[in-house]
């Protein structure tokens, strides 16, 4: 009984959620996630109104936004499933494409901009869901490397067919070629040409589509962490012959994840593309992919809302390293290592421990004294 | 007494080694029954396919005289096999009690509670440890553990892989007592050992496998006297 208690302990966080012992560390994770979106995004909107926050910055309102989205979806797989994926871009690009596509002809039929924008936001989901089914039931045998290196594959495929993908939209409805020889006629409007990527998308997120997406994106992924089905995905990742061993169908749930995951990238990729007029398929790259996991990996694997922060440093960073110019990249990539040793580094980390520990006690000794004073 | 596993001239590859030749065996209810043999000799790949992770290119598998060969792994679980998988495979990060919940992963949510009181019974070990993180209990713990996982998903049989590996020689004379109260509880139980010595001592009957081939069975007490067994895996 007393040794019961003494691990209990540690799992229940005093100063952020006092009480709930089932689920307790679920319950702190969730908080901090929701609070970290919902105060950085009343900040940043009060630091934009009392024009703090230059326009530089406020252009990167949105894709701040986007991009957390992506490392919360990317943390589903990377995370939870424990399976490195380097293709998000390519799913991210299978949204945006297709959302701007959609957006395009819902355009004619609906004139709120705002459901054009939540229907095509749906729609890049589902797409971009389809195309994680696609390639995911024959991929998720692999283990690994060979996962990452297929799904690597895959979002250079998607980009590259963007590369040489037409889409045109006349009066006899949609067309599509893999060359620039798109017979369209002449009262015709382009919607994806090749290379250049889509051009004449009208702009209709804003700061407040972009958090919320963020925050249906940390819903859905922390309410799967928290079912059933996420405790079976976790434990398979914890031990697939164990797994196997208690009736867990291994395939299925790492399948739900990877799909979700994909779903909810295709979803931010049609909020990124219609934050600009033109988008080029070059924009999904590998390099794009890497971006999202390091935002994951400096979060802390797992950890959804160190990926939260990392993402919206991250996109900030690059900003506010413009001062630098030239060397701009140089020292990003020193900030990024700066802050790798700093987080794990058991020596930073206990120093850290101890200083709040003795203001904490500090403070607990003064409300002693204070207290007997008052009685 | 019925037979509750049949399993019939099964072969098994890996890739193109050929490591299951032609295995035929059975269990009948109520029993424990025990595969010996050196390592390599293919015993945990015959257990490996009767709970469907690995598939036989001949014969059937039949289990309660419906046949399983072509069963996925994670149904063969809800119709009633238990795999304890060999090392100790247990949820490190899970606290003992949601390992136990994490093997009622098919049952029915009323029967949960009734089988984790059913597990705490047979592991008393287990109930005082019931918030501490698997990940930091004993050897012996764990093998407990991961046997009473099993159970959480109230099997008709039991296959446990090499319970003895590893552990003391006082752990290991406790979880063989637990096999045989598991057994004499009505859990039927096929298992496989190393330990010939001991997995003999509790077995009904016993199967000999050598490099993929049965080449000995009979009861437990016959293989025990055997001259060609007690040579080579007894010790003289």
């Amino acid at each position: 009984m007393v040794r019961k208690k003494k691990i209990k302990a540690p799992a229940t966080p005093k100063r952020l959620l006092k009480g709930a012992v089932k689920g307790s560390e679920y319950k702190r994770e969730a908080f901090i996630a929701y609070a970290i979106l919902i105060l950085g995004y009343g900040f940043l909107q009060l630091g934009a109104g009392l024009g703090i926050i230059g326009h530089n910055l406020q252009g990167q309102f949105v894709p701040i936004c986007v991009y957390v989205s992506l490392a919360i979806s990317l943390n589903l797989v990377v995370g939870i499933s424990g399976e490195l994926s380097l293709g998000h871009a390519g799913f991210m690009a299978v949204g945006a494409f297709s959302g701007v596509v959609m957006a395009r002809i819902l355009e004619t039929y609906i004139s709120v901009s705002s459901v054009q924008l939540l229907l095509s936001m749906i729609f890049g989901a589902l797409v971009a869901a389809l195309a994680g089914l696609l390639i995911g039931i024959p991929i998720l045998g692999l283990r690994g490397d060979y996962l990452a290196i297929v799904t690597l594959a895959f979002g250079e495929i998607v980009r590259n067919i963007m590369n040489v993908l037409y889409f045109g939209i006349d009066e006899t409805g949609l067309r599509f070629a893999f060359n620039h020889t798109i017979p369209l006629a002449d009262n015709s409007q382009r919607i994806i040409t090749g290379a250049i990527g889509a051009t004449g998308i009208r702009q209709k997120a804003s700061f407040t589509a972009g958090i919320f997406l963020a925050l249906f994106t940390l819903f859905i992924v922390l309410n799967i962490k928290n079912s059933k089905h996420g405790r079976a995905i976790m434990a398979i990742r914890d031990n697939r012959i164990a797994g196997e061993s208690i009736g867990l169908d291994v395939k299925k749930f790492k399948l739900t994840a990877f799909v979700v995951s994909a779903g909810l990238a295709g979803m931010a990729g049609a909020l990124f593309a219609q934050n600009y007029s033109t988008l080029a398929p070059i924009k999904f790259s590998f390099n794009t992919s890497v971006l999202i996991l390091v935002f994951v990996v400096l979060g802390g694997i797992g950890n959804i809302w160190g990926g939260i922060i990392a993402a919206a440093l991250l996109t900030i960073l690059p900003e506010a390293l413009r001062q630098f110019a030239d060397y701009r990249m140089l020292t990003y990539a020193i900030v990024l290592i700066l802050v790798m040793i700093a987080t794990y580094n058991p020596t930073i980390k206990s120093t850290l421990q101890m200083r709040i520990h003795k203001v904490t006690s500090r403070i607990k000794k003064r409300r002693k004294e204070t207290g007997k004073e008052v009685a | 007494m019925g037979t509750v596993l049949t399993v019939d001239n099964i072969n098994v590859y890996y890739g193109a080694i050929h490591a299951i030749k032609g295995i035929s065996f059975e269990v009948n209810k109520g029993e424990i029954v025990t595969l010996i043999g050196a390592n390599g000799a293919g015993k945990s790949t015959t257990l490996h396919t009767v709970s469907g992770l690995l598939r036989s290119k001949t014969g059937d598998i039949k289990f309660l005289g419906k046949s399983i060969a072509k069963t996925p792994a994670h149904k063969i679980v809800a119709k009633g096999i238990s795999h304890v998988p060999e090392g100790r495979r247990v949820f490190q990060e899970m606290t003992v009690r949601e390992n136990l919940e994490m093997g009622a992963f098919i049952t029915k949510a009323d029967k949960v509670k009734p089988n984790v009181e059913y597990v705490y019974e047979q592991f008393p070990r287990l109930k005082e440890r019931k918030s501490q993180i698997a990940g930091t209990l004993s050897g012996g713990e764990q093998q407990m553990l991961a046997m009473g996982r099993a159970l959480m998903s109230n099997p008709q049989l039991l296959m446990l892989d090499e319970p003895s590996m590893g552990l003391a020689p006082i752990l290991v004379d406790q979880i063989f007592e637990i096999i045989r109260n598991l057994n004499k509880s009505g859990t039927t139980i096929l298992l496989v050992e190393q330990n010939a010595n001991m997995a003999l001592s509790i077995a009904d009957r016993a199967y000999v496998i050598e490099t993929g081939r049965i080449t000995l069975s009979g009861s437990g007490e016959e293989l025990a006297k055997s001259e060609k067994v007690r040579k080579a895996y007894l010790g003289g």
